[in-house]
């Protein structure tokens, strides 16, 4: 029997690419993000090229006052639902502007958003004793730069929250993974200078569902991101911090 | 949304061009927001179509969602950015196939209808552009327009061929034709010169759905334009071996992973090449079977051909010449080329059925030749030039999607239905918001 995975954040690259990876393997798909239009598109897409079931819905991830509706027409339209993934993020832009209003939208569309909607499913498969949650942070969030350190605060915030609801649903063997991407060819770095070796979104769509298979609990992607993390943590904070990064 | 300054070229890899890019992944966000701006799909035309120096290019690669397939009586409607090797993997085994391919399927659908290309089978069932039921085009007031063949049906003629130049295409729906199966049927026949080269052309035992001649671009006096025509037809389930699934091989692919120095292609190694290709390819008398892919697709089996040219790139020179003069047009053609001692590696020669209803398609009843020329020095350009007064002489026209260097004037005169391509110009984009280094140097949007 086909499984349903839903997608939060649908319409950006690597949702979509993470979208096709499962659709590739036979699973169904409920997409959710803002933009309907956007939606349809990508469902009638990934309908036609894998022959799988695709469902859409509107879901606002800084309406949080909407999630609690959101998550029970999901439950209730799709039981078969074996887990959810996280896709949704805003970079903004942090160095044109010091606008508190800006922080504020990168913090609840990266973080407030993730939490509210990841507490309703976290305690759904904790009841059903089953079911996984990827979460998509960042490998920006693993230490603070002065380029993107709201955005890294947001992931960062991310990250942690994922590891404790690892920890808290480990025994009801629901499976949490948080998802460290690098540089990643889509819309968010398009013409930024500095990027270095960008992958494809289909290479990352890919092993986020190959990550299901594996054991890692926090999955840097492409694999070498945990090493160029690795050193990075590690430069101590007096040297870091005359860096321009 | 960020922009990419970077070079740029088409897959001749000449003229190189400094553009800046942006490149959109939602529907909604396909919209003229430059002054200036040519949409490009895969950067598959050859010359300047898809480049705006100093100006910036529209990538509709992320633009790409297969959007409604009718099974039934296999209609396909997408998004302009799709490859045409995205849809053949959706479409084939549904036992359905593109009504017109080109010699690539990495190619966008936009560009398809963009440059109204031709394929193997124009003879028989025209170009993409007589295939496609509607377009929607962005508009340069960022307006989206569905046109059809009788729906805003003059807008729809203007941008079929009209090389992006009246809007973005966003949307496209095609009419596929039904295949019995994945495979075809191929037959070789040769002949010693061009005159026996054109009878095969023309002779129905000899013609098939799709046929296409390779010309020995090398061979010259008496064995001139020899080469090998080819003809295929999708196999009837009946005609497949019982064994026929072995007699397909698992297609090997290859890379070329640098430019090559320029001289490993040159007079000696392709007259070795042709000789042999001749030799291999003419003594196949029989019918053989041929996967889809090897048959439409060859070079796609070897990614990056295009560096098989060498740094400095090359101009591929594709011109049609009509049935009445084709078979002096091409002889002299193929004479200039011999006598300039500028090797032309790929020689191919096509009948062309009638005229479309593009009104800057490339198409026309007659013969279409294609020479792929390495550039190595500003001789080529003079040869070139040359090329151009022997088409026109003999009421022919070269194509746009290939071309890189023809001049403003002799636009004019091969392609005369370009006043009328105008005033829908003018009437749709007045301000010639839609404006590519390819329609700058034939001064496409100005007067006629």
């Amino acid at each position: 029997m086909s499984q349903t995975v839903l997608i939060l954040g649908a319409t950006s690259a690597i949702a979509c690419a993470t979208a096709a990876a499962f659709a590739a393997r036979g699973d169904a798909l409920f997409l959710a993000s803002r933009d309907e239009e956007e939606l349809k598109r990508i469902a009638a897409d990934l309908r036609l090229r894998y022959g799988v079931k695709v469902n859409h819905g509107i879901f606002d991830a800084e309406a949080t006052d909407t999630h609690e509706a959101f998550f029970q027409s999901i439950i209730s339209n799709f039981p078969d639902l074996s887990g959810i993934v996280l896709a949704f993020g805003y970079l903004g832009d942090q160095q044109s502007s010091r606008d508190f209003k800006v922080s504020a939208k990168i913090i609840s569309s990266n973080f407030t958003g993730a939490a509210s909607i990841l507490g309703l499913f976290a305690n759904h498969f904790e009841t059903l004793q089953q079911g996984f949650i990827i979460g998509i942070s960042s490998v920006a969030g693993d230490r603070g730069r002065q380029s993107n350190y709201v955005y890294g605060a947001a992931k960062g915030a991310l990250s942690l929250y994922l590891q404790g609801l690892r920890n808290r649903l480990y025994h009801s063997g629901v499976r949490v993974i948080t998802i460290k991407p690098g540089f990643v060819d889509t819309a968010m770095t398009f013409g930024l200078p500095g990027m270095f070796l960008v992958a494809s979104p289909s290479s990352i769509g890919n092993g986020i569902v190959a990550s299901l298979g594996k054991s890692s609990d926090i999955v840097y992607l492409p694999w070498f991101w945990r090493y160029i993390m690795l050193i990075i943590k590690h430069i101590p904070e007096f040297i870091f911090k005359r860096m321009k990064l | 949304m960020a922009l990419l300054s970077t070079s740029l070229s088409g897959w001749g890899r000449y003229p190189v061009q400094s553009c800046e890019l942006e490149r959109p992944e939602r529907f909604a966000l396909l919209h003229p927001n430059a002054e200036h701006l040519i949409a490009r799909g895969q950067g598959r035309s050859y010359g300047d179509a898809s480049l705006n120096e100093n100006g910036r290019v529209l990538l509709t690669e992320r633009v790409n969602r297969l959007l409604e397939f009718d099974l039934e009586h296999g209609v396909l409607r997408a998004e302009a950015g799709v490859t045409l090797a995205e849809i053949l993997e959706v479409i084939v085994p549904k036992g359905w196939f593109l009504p017109v391919t080109p010699g690539t399927k990495f190619v966008s659908l936009g560009g398809c209808v963009a440059a109204d290309v031709h394929g193997k089978n124009h003879h028989h069932e025209g170009s993409f552009g007589d295939h496609v039921q509607s377009i929607e085009l962005i508009l340069a007031n960022g307006k989206l327009l569905h046109c059809t063949p009788t729906e805003n049906q003059q807008l729809f003629w203007a941008t079929v061929g009209g090389m992006g130049l009246t809007g973005i295409i966003g949307e496209v729906t095609v009419k596929l034709i039904p295949i019995p199966s994945a495979y075809m049927m191929v037959k070789n026949h040769s002949a010693d010169n061009l005159e026996g080269l054109f009878t095969l052309l023309q002779s129905p035992a000899s013609d098939d759905r799709y046929t296409v001649a390779w010309i020995d671009s090398m061979a010259s006096g008496e064995h001139l334009g020899r080469g090998v025509a080819m003809g295929g037809h999708h196999v009837e389930v009946e005609e497949l071996p019982g064994n026929f699934y072995r007699s397909i091989k698992p297609e090997r692919r290859h890379s070329i992973p640098f430019n090559f120095p320029a001289l490993i292609l040159n007079s000696k190694s392709i007259s070795v090449f042709n000789s042999r290709y001749f030799k291999r390819e003419g003594g196949r008398r029989h019918p053989f079977l041929s996967g889809y892919d090897s048959y439409f697709y060859p070079l796609d089996r070897i990614a990056h051909w295009n560096r098989l040219y060498g740094k400095r790139g090359f101009v591929q020179y594709q011109c049609v010449i009509p049935d009445a003069t084709a078979f002096e047009g091409v002889k002299h053609l193929l004479e200039a080329l011999s006598s300039s001692r500028r090797p032309s590696f790929l020689a191919v020669l096509k009948r062309l059925g009638p005229q479309g209803r593009g009104l800057l398609s490339f198409p026309m009843a007659g013969y279409t030749l294609a020479l792929d020329l390495p550039i190595r020095d500003s001789g080529l350009f003079v040869l070139l030039n040359k090329l151009d007064e022997i088409v026109l002489q003999h009421g022919g026209r070269v194509y746009l999607a290939k071309d890189a260097r023809l001049s403003s004037q002799k636009f004019r005169e091969m392609y005369p239905l370009y006043a009328e391509w105008l005033k829908i110009k003018h009437e749709f984009d007045p301000q010639n918001r839609f404006s590519s280094s390819l329609s700058r140097r034939l001064k496409i949007g100005e007067s006629a």
